[in-house]
């Protein structure tokens, strides 16, 4: 079962895609909106990774603490969105050293629904909430019928992938994207493709 | 200093105090608007902290406050902003869903009149009615 050190692990991965796609996703950025969520989620992720607690903190407390830098650092909507997210999965699994399955699920459930009261937007918006929300149903389905966490947390990260891929013909509804009306579509949402790094990251450290 | 405080944030620091100089035009001698922009190095974006602060000394000055917003992390920040206020503080804050430039100007007018904040809202929100073109 993942404790304090894989929930740790899972920030530092999703750091890592984070400063390996920077690039990547402030192109997505610059195609349909403002140009800064590779270099901003970059940015909030690094600080995350410099404040996380000194050993023996438990998994909430690790999360708690992406949040703010989140929160503090970031500067886009990526901020706030991830922020909350993280805040969220940080009260889902208050007082647990170690996470069961269903605990994981339940974190990442509580992740969304931060997403969905900050933001607002909808499946179909062409936003983040379109790679989290089919990865949250792939992860707790998975847990319901009692496949492992690395079975399922695999079955979210295709999930969260696919989620991304179904955005390029979306045209936005939600998000600075949104501006641009028809222009926005055949372009992959920023927000899904780095919801989708989290979804690959939490796959590598959380299935232990 | 008027009961209600107006509180203008922007992904842009320029904007913001450029806002708050127009709005000012219409209200000379308000000490009761706050300017707010930019992330916390500087750059284009807003900051939580950075709106919470403004928040904190408005409401030391004002019995209320109403926050104008530009753009999408404008508003989620301002959220988060009055989210991290105590709870008495944060019953007296409210925000305006309203164009920045109309309604900052309409909701400064209203605040020097010395309205409350849910009539200085309500005529802020007013400036989503007004033509510019008649």
């Amino acid at each position: 079962m993942p404790g304090a050190h894989a929930v740790s692990t899972f920030v530092e991965r999703f750091a890592a895609a984070v400063d390996a796609h920077s690039q990547e996703l402030t192109e997505l950025d610059s195609a349909i909106g403002d140009a800064d969520h590779g270099i901003n989620l970059q940015r909030g992720m690094r600080a995350a990774v410099e404040r996380l607690p000194e050993n023996g903190a438990p998994p909430a407390a690790i999360l708690k603490a992406v949040a703010s830098a989140l929160i503090s650092k970031t500067g886009g909507a990526s901020g706030p969105l991830y922020g909350t997210a993280f805040l969220r999965a940080s009260q889902a699994v208050a007082g647990c050293d170690v996470l069961e399955p269903r605990d994981v699920a339940r974190m990442f459930r509580a992740a969304l629904d931060g997403i969905h009261e900050r933001g607002k937007a909808e499946p179909g918006d062409k936003t983040m909430v379109d790679a989290f929300t089919p990865a949250v149903d792939a992860l707790e389905a998975g847990v319901a019928r009692g496949d492992d966490l690395r079975t399922a947390l695999s079955a979210a990260a295709e999930a969260a992938s696919a989620g991304s891929d179904a955005t390029i013909p979306l045209v936005a509804r939600k998000g600075r994207a949104s501006y641009l009306g028809e222009r926005s579509r055949e372009h992959r949402d920023p927000g899904s493709r780095s919801a989708a790094l989290l979804f690959a990251a939490a796959a590598e450290a959380l299935a232990e | 200093m008027s009961r209600t405080a107006v509180v203008v944030v922007s992904h842009s620091k320029q904007l913001a105090v450029g806002v708050r100089e127009l709005a000012l035009q219409m209200a000379r001698g308000s000490n009761s608007v706050w300017a707010v922009g930019g992330t916390d190095d500087g750059g284009i974006g807003t900051s939580a902290h950075a709106i919470h602060g403004a928040l904190v000394e408005a409401l030391e000055h004002c019995d209320e406050a109403v926050v104008l917003m530009d753009l999408g992390s404008a508003h989620l920040n301002t959220e988060i902003a009055i989210e991290m206020l105590e709870d008495s503080l944060q019953r007296r804050v409210s925000m305006a869903d309203a164009p920045l430039v109309e309604g900052a100007i309409l909701a400064v007018v209203s605040a020097a009149g010395d309205a409350g904040s849910a009539e200085v809202r309500a005529r802020a929100e007013d400036a989503r009615q007004m033509n510019k073109i008649m």
